[in-house]
């Protein structure tokens, strides 16, 4: 063969060599994740266009709520202004920035999957080896988060169609735009670090600043400018600044402005070509911030020790994020309080989740759920950090030490036991702080959660006892707790299947009876859970 | 010299995985202080093995001991005195080598500070760089300074040069001699010959869960043939007619032959009937050896 056989092509194809395999290849082996992020996303929007209609049944009901938001600036922080009191435009104040942040967060972890990941685990060079263009990964990864993000552009434009087509239209392609600008920035970001983590880490730290300068932006404003309530002016420059902003200022069902799609799509290219230009300058696996070299000599000296070196950034990350998120949520609870409290269908719906006393506390008791709920996800990634160990083939030379494999389990499980106590404390307190009142009932409120927590927490460890094919399934329970805790209020489901939950057992405080019986059950329910779990690890054998 | 207590003593020991019968009666031996090879075809039970030595797996059947103790009782107990390298060694990221050699010196039964600083100058080793930045090869290197520098009684290693380059390979074997010379028992699953010809007492041939072979090499050596060739003085007779005799190829005077080692005496017999100009005979190499058993395993299949 000659020279000339390989020159068949222009050079600048040829950078894109294999682009539509890997494309196909990316998708098929995204082919749960992706849906779900997606459907989660769609279905968001959605159910929230529903329980809108529910709850602000008349326009004078929802006239109400807008006109509310002018005066409220934490709860503007929270959701952003309300433009339009119609259907549509509630459900873009409401969502948007909830949507826009999901469809960041799955655009970040498709990109980082498929770009430094690949590189990281050494797989890339395999498949750059072969007939594959510099550039192919890359755009492939860039690709699948556009599919991605047009298919939830297509689902909100489609099922919020009945609400005004031009507005599901932009408010579709607007939630899109936010993902695509997160997918190149984590693109970027991608080329930066040497490891997937980090690249992940930090760009969900980016989509955290948008998401804080948004709401600095819309808290400082007054009150929305669509010419309903408009004083005028528009957003502040903040808001301007975050890409979650320019979601608001498109201003769907409000007035269309189409003019700022062009934003998303300046921002996204830019930010591509910029992430090129780096791939194109760096060697595979490489990136610009060296990894910092480590002690030579180590202090880790027992397998507790080594499991909260393994868990101690993650269990960082979360506790502040809960005591920002309590301090937030306990910023917002008094006005959020008196808005719901003016309406009849919401205050029946914060009653069913948080408890028929008084609006303010089931508010508070709603708030102290959602956060168990999510420490319920905590405790989940946590216990299966014994699977990812086992699995990684790294418990294998430290059990081959005089390691028992129940101490080596401990370790983690302390971690992940105490860590909850610890998320609900930080939440506590964050609650108390935001909302300024004395903080004894609403940490107590926290720490009721905990029995209920550890109890989901119980069923992970069992389940990686028994095997560790069945762990994963893990997942799948905390998805189910979530979806009743979360929704099941709001959908009116019967009260035997919110029973299914742990969360659905425990008193509603604070403002409610505390119920000793249920959360000593739960506990029991855990510690023997628990205590299953630890000897199926002890009798199985270890795979690898 | 009196038979010492055995490193690991393995009988009959059963083991599957669902279908597939990993370990089928395996037995294996390993006295105290001698270096012993443990090798077989790939997917013959080798790790499987080490992983119910170990504890990590639970037999199905057969007895096993490990320094006198039930591996899957006594796990704890000894493990304190065992240290083990993995084939394929993964570390976590954001450690650096020398704290999971430190850790994993802690964990067994402690570290010589000194012994470790000098196999981290043998091996070329940074012991700063994080783990997810090291090579093949250096991973190894972190599990083999553990091990080395730990304070055991015996040593297990799972094919642990197969990323070594050469100069690393001869650190690495001078290693497994100072071990052996201070008394401890190392089990070394390897696929590299040279290396277990070089460093082992006795091995043992492993084959379908099965154990093959099981001797000193000189043991395994008589087993198999010896090439020979030889210019003679005059036309060779009567060589056909020997027993034990293949592969004879006759030009002229000159002969080649393979002979079954016990049969040697009759051939050089034979030969000095026809007059001796030259003889050369090359014992049977362990790579023959070997190959013999793995292609005996590719006819039985």
């Amino acid at each position: 063969m000659t020279a000339a056989a390989f020159d068949v092509r222009p050079v600048g194809s040829r950078q894109l060599a294999g682009t539509a395999t890997l494309l196909r290849f990316n998708l098929r082996r995204d082919r749960v994740t992706v849906p779900v992020w997606v459907a989660v996303t769609a279905l968001m929007v959605v159910s929230t266009t529903n329980s809108l209609r529910t709850v602000y049944a008349t326009p004078a009901e929802r006239a109400d709520i807008a006109r509310q938001m002018l005066t409220n600036n934490s709860l503007r922080a929270m959701y952003g202004p309300v433009f339009d009191d119609s259907l549509g435009g509630l459900t873009a104040w409401r969502i948007g920035v909830y949507a826009a942040v999901l469809a960041g967060i799955m655009s970040l972890v498709i990109v980082v999957r498929h770009t430094r990941d690949e590189e990281e685990s050494g797989r890339q060079e395999l498949v750059s080896s072969a007939m594959v263009g510099r550039r192919a990964p890359l755009t492939a990864a860039l690709l699948t988060a556009l599919v991605a993000n047009g298919v939830v552009a297509l689902l909100v434009a489609v099922s919020l169609a009945g609400q005004g087509t031009p507005g599901a239209l932009a408010f579709g392609l607007g939630i899109a735009g936010v993902g695509m600008v997160f997918a190149t920035m984590a693109a970027i970001v991608a080329q930066l670090t040497e490891s997937g983590r980090l690249a992940k880490g930090l760009t969900g730290g980016l989509i955290g600043a948008a998401f804080v300068l948004r709401a600095a932006g819309d808290s400082a404003t007054t009150g929305g400018t669509s010419q309903a309530f408009s004083t005028g002016g528009g957003s502040s420059v903040l808001t301007w600044i975050s890409p979650i902003g320019w979601l608001e200022n498109l201003r769907p069902f409000a007035g269309e402005r189409w003019w700022v799609l062009p934003l998303f799509v300046a921002a996204a290219v830019i930010q591509g070509a910029v992430a090129y230009e780096l791939a194109g300058r760096r060697d595979i696996g490489g990136g610009f911030v060296p990894t910092r070299p480590g002690p030579a000599q180590g202090r880790l000296g027992t397998a507790g020790a080594l499991a909260w070196r393994l868990q101690r950034g993650g269990l960082l990350g979360w506790g502040l994020g809960f005591l920002a998120g309590g301090a937030a949520f306990g910023g917002v609870t008094k006005g959020a309080a008196d808005l719901v409290g003016d309406n009849d269908n919401a205050r029946e719906i914060i009653e069913r989740m948080g408890g028929q006393s008084g609006i303010t506390d089931a508010f508070l008791a709603t708030m102290v759920g959602l956060f168990g709920l999510v420490a319920a996800l905590y405790i989940v990634s946590s216990v299966l950090r014994l699977h990812g160990e086992e699995t990684s083939q790294r418990a294998e030379p430290v059990l081959a030490c005089a390691v028992g494999r129940l101490r080596w389990a401990a370790g983690h499980l302390v971690v992940a036991l105490g860590g909850t106590v610890l998320l609900m404390l930080l939440a506590g307190v964050g609650l108390s702080l935001g909302y300024g009142a004395e903080s004894g009932p609403i940490l107590g409120a926290c720490l009721i959660q905990v029995p209920a927590i550890w109890a989901l927490g119980g069923l992970a460890v069992l389940l990686y006892g028994l095997s560790p094919q069945a762990a994963p399934a893990a997942w799948g329970a905390a998805g189910l707790i979530l979806f009743l805790g979360w929704i099941g209020p709001a959908l009116d489901l019967p009260q035997a299947v919110l029973d299914i939950s742990p969360f659905g057992h425990l008193p509603k405080l604070p403002g409610g009876e505390m119920a000793w019986g249920p959360v000593g059950v739960l506990a029991g329910i855990a510690g023997v859970l628990v205590a299953g779990g630890l000897a199926g690890v002890r009798r199985r054998d270890m795979t690898s | 010299m009196t038979k010492a207590n055995p490193a690991i003593e393995v009988s009959g020991l059963h083991k599957s995985f669902g279908k597939t019968h990993a370990l089928d009666g395996l037995d294996l031996d390993v006295e105290t202080g001698e270096v012993h090879g443990f090798l077989g075809p790939n997917g013959s039970g080798k790790s499987t093995t080490i992983r119910v030595l170990l504890g990590l797996l639970r037999a199905d059947a057969g007895a096993a001991r490990v320094l006198g103790r039930d591996p899957w009782a006594d796990a704890v107990e000894v493990h304190r005195r065992i240290a083990y390298v993995p084939g394929d060694v993964t570390l976590w990221r954001n450690l650096s080598g020398g704290e999971v050699i430190d850790l994993y010196g802690r964990l067994r039964g402690g570290l010589d500070k000194r012994r470790r600083a000098d196999l981290v100058e043998r091996f070329e080793l940074d012991p700063t760089k994080k783990g997810r930045t090291y090579s093949k090869g250096n991973r190894q290197k972190v599990a083999l300074v553990a091990a080395f520098a730990s304070d055991v009684d015996l040593l297990i290693l799972d094919e642990p040069t197969s990323g070594l380059d050469p100069l690393m390979e001869e650190v690495f074997q001078r290693c497994v001699e100072e071990e052996r010379e201070r008394g401890r028992t190392v089990l070394l699953s390897s696929h590299i010959l040279s290396e277990v010809e070089e460093l082992c007492d006795r091995v043992s041939i492993i084959r379908r869960g099965q154990t093959v072979e099981s001797g000193s090499l000189a043991d395994l050596r008589h087993l198999t043939r010896t090439s020979v060739t030889a210019e003679l003085a005059g036309p060779p007779n009567g060589l056909t007619r020997l027993p034990g005799v293949h592969d004879l190829d006759v030009r002229g005077h000159r002969v080649r032959l393979q002979v079954d080692t016990d049969q040697l005496d009759a051939v050089l017999r034979s030969l000095s009937e026809s007059g001796v100009r030259s003889l050369t005979s090359t014992p049977p190499t362990l790579e023959e050896l070997f190959l013999r058993h793995y292609q005996d395993e590719a006819v039985t299949r």
